[in-house]
């Protein structure tokens, strides 16, 4: 058997651990799609696959226990699910699947189609985000959620995008019950104080979660017409050195969004260690190279940011390092005490 | 007399009322809702006809046309006090047939509950009534149960269908200027809701015993005391004062009367630190007897219009109209212990 795994992969199937048999990976972004497509899903795993499906980490499919030779029938019934999913197929011809698997499935959280704490539709903007970064096989995760709750986890993510209203208070139908400040100080950071009875917002505190809004019985405090955004940057999983995405702008708008990932896509373009393993190499390993200032540089290029927005410095990742210094790392001991001693001349 | 007007003629009343009025009607506010994407529709100073919202009922009530939920009554200096401002301009509110029942509920208290309250009497007088009828029942009213269906003290009806809009006008002056305007006469009726999917039974023999029932307890857990109910509610009068100082030293400063809510923490509370109704339960039996009992046997009426906001916007899904509907099982177990002693 002859194949081009490369040429697999890109078409988003799998090498599996067994011989001659991969998967297929359905791109669902923003983790929404017709029910019907399940039916679809259905038929090409029972046709072609084992008769199983599973669902990723990053809310796509996999269609499991498919023999390589299937492949081409398998994309042609694909077909109608990427038409109804709205991926850009550019780079393939209709029938032959998908023309990347390199840039994640954008995932977002229910958002506000559902959920009564979402500050904006979270579906929407991924669809919107998909449109913009795919096809590419730069290895990308892009993660949306609808509030600071994060749900949907953004800070493991190279970029994370969280939902934020700004709250508006119309004093006078201000009635005094307490319910905003209660909420803000059980469930968020407590940006709100009484003053003369009625709720004072700090604004450095606040964190847009919109908690205040949901809790007013009486439509005082509302939420702004303008969406706003925290964008959180480089969080990532793996082997080398895990770590949460840190702050990077509060109350950024959808445009700055979008131009800061573009952006992001070039740098990474521009910077990638070309004998990286698959071609794939996580965005914070890069800018560990080349320094932030330099990612910051690219990052907000043509940036027009609202007034309203607060962007942090320095930025600081901490993390876990699997295989950290020995000398400025911590102990460990093994289980009847003993110190675990490094004898191995190497360390990083 | 009743007339037919097209969007341009009755455009003409509309200016005509602006030189006297400031015109109140429920108005969608785009996004203006509690949560993302979703729309409020409340009451407002509308400029034009089209920002009336005919359509959907307002989420919050008449009532803030008369008793806004924080209202300022003056102003003080150490000895010196000035009165805060009425109204400038006469009001004239549009509402639904169960909201114009609530006007004789409200006024029940504030005009005729002892001495006229000065401070809504001074923009009571000056209010004057357009009901929008009902061509279907809304979802959670139960107006037909409470007979308030079918209000009629208006100053003019409307019923806006097709673009057109159909008038029932008492005004002379009005009606001038409306055939002025070319509007054809009419017979005019106001679309009135004659069966509602909600519809309530308040037992005969409801009395205060009721209270002992175990009815109320569910409530305890299943209510979260926000009061949304209250704010909402077209008959709800209660408020509080509120004393706020512009000055450390308590000098200077305003009086403002804000809406309360039975509901709320804080509404039992007496000097000395002692709380009456402090489980929500307690509260929810204290807020329905009033609204379907103590009103009536006071004032020969009941309180409660069945409007159905309460329901509307209640978060945990409590239904007023479902309590209601328990009082005589309430009843029946109450008796059934006291008899069974």
């Amino acid at each position: 058997m002859d194949i081009n795994t490369k040429e697999l992969k890109k078409n988003a199937f799998r090498v599996t651990k067994v011989r001659g048999v991969t998967s297929s990976r359905v791109r669902v972004p923003g983790g929404l799609l017709k029910a019907e497509y399940l039916g679809k899903i259905q038929k090409i795993a029972e046709r072609y696959g084992n008769g199983t499906v599973n669902l990723t980490s990053r809310q796509g499919f996999e269609i499991p226990g498919i023999p390589f030779e299937k492949m081409p029938e398998v994309n042609r019934e694909l077909q109608t699910i990427i038409d109804g999913t709205g991926i850009n197929q550019t780079g393939r011809a209709r029938g032959e699947g998908y023309p990347a698997a390199g840039t994640r499935n954008v995932s977002a959280c229910v958002g506000n189609r559902v959920c009564p704490y979402a500050c904006y539709d979270t579906t929407a903007l991924a669809q919107k985000i998909d449109k913009v970064i795919f096809p590419d096989d730069l290895h990308v995760k892009i993660v949306l959620t609808g509030c600071p709750n994060d749900c949907q986890k953004v800070r493991m993510g190279d970029i994370g995008i969280m939902g934020m209203t700004e709250p508006r208070l119309d004093p006078e139908r201000c009635v005094s019950c307490g319910a905003c400040i209660r909420a803000c100080r059980s469930k968020s950071v407590d940006a709100l104080e009484k003053v003369h009875f009625r709720p004072e917002r700090d604004s450095y505190k606040c964190i847009g979660c919109g908690e205040c809004v949901n809790a007013c019985p009486n439509l005082a405090w509302t939420r702004s017409p303008e969406k706003y955004f925290r964008i959180t940057l480089l969080g990532r999983t793996g082997k080398k050195n895990p770590r949460m995405g840190v702050d990077f702008i509060k109350w950024a708008d959808e445009d700055s969004v979008i131009r800061i990932i573009r952006n992001t896509y070039e740098y990474v373009r521009h910077y990638i260690n070309p004998d990286s393993p698959g071609g794939k190499e996580h965005i914070g390993y890069i800018v560990d190279r080349t320094g932030t200032e330099e990612y910051l540089r690219w990052a907000l290029k043509d940036v027009h940011l609202p007034d309203i927005a607060e962007v942090y410095t320095p930025l600081n990742w901490g993390g876990i390092e699997y295989a950290h210094n020995k000398y400025f790392g911590n102990q460990r001991y093994h289980a009847d005490g003993t110190i675990v001693t490094d004898f191995s001349e190497k360390t990083r | 007399m009743g007339y037919v007007a097209s969007r341009e003629q009755f455009g003409k009343l509309f200016s005509y009322w602006k030189k006297e009025y400031d015109i109140w009607a429920p108005k969608r506010f785009p996004g203006g809702g509690r949560f993302s994407d979703t729309d409020a529709v409340r009451y407002a100073v509308v400029q034009e006809p089209d920002e009336i919202e005919f359509e959907v009922k307002s989420a919050y009530s008449w009532k803030e046309t008369v008793l806004p939920p924080s209202e300022t009554l003056f102003y003080f200096a150490q000895n010196h006090v000035e009165e805060a401002m009425p109204p400038l301009r006469k009001r004239l509110v549009f509402l639904r047939s169960c909201d114009l029942e609530a006007v004789r509920r409200m006024d029940q208290i504030y005009m005729k509950n002892g001495d006229p309250d000065y401070y809504y009497a001074r923009k009571r007088d000056n209010l004057a009534f357009v009901m929008i009828g009902c061509p279907a029942s809304c979802e959670n009213g139960f107006c037909v149960s409470m007979g308030t269906n079918a209000a009629d003290q208006y100053d003019m009806s409307i019923d806006a269908a097709d673009g057109e809009f159909r008038l029932d006008s008492r005004r002379d002056d009005w009606s001038a200027v409306l055939a002025a305007a070319g509007a054809a006469e009419l017979d005019v009726k106001p679309c009135r809701v004659s069966e509602n999917k909600v519809q309530v039974r308040v037992p005969e023999n409801l009395t205060f015993e009721v209270g002992k029932s175990s009815m109320w307890d569910q409530y305890d857990s299943r209510c979260i005391n926000c009061g949304r109910c209250n704010f909402v509610c077209p008959t709800c009068t209660c408020f509080s004062m509120q004393d706020m100082y512009y000055d450390a030293g308590g000098k200077v400063g305003e009086r403002r009367r804000v809406q309360a809510s039975c509901m709320v923490d804080g509404y039992t509370d007496v000097a000395g630190g002692a709380s009456y109704r402090k489980k929500n339960g307690e509260r929810m039996r204290f807020k329905t007897l009033h609204k379907v009992l103590d009103f009536k046997e006071r004032f020969g009426y009941q309180m409660c219009v069945g409007c159905g906001r309460c329901d509307d916007i209640c978060p945990e899904y409590i239904s007023f109209s479902n309590i209601i509907n328990h009082l005589e099982e309430g009843m029946k177990e109450v008796q059934d212990h006291d008899s069974s002693k």
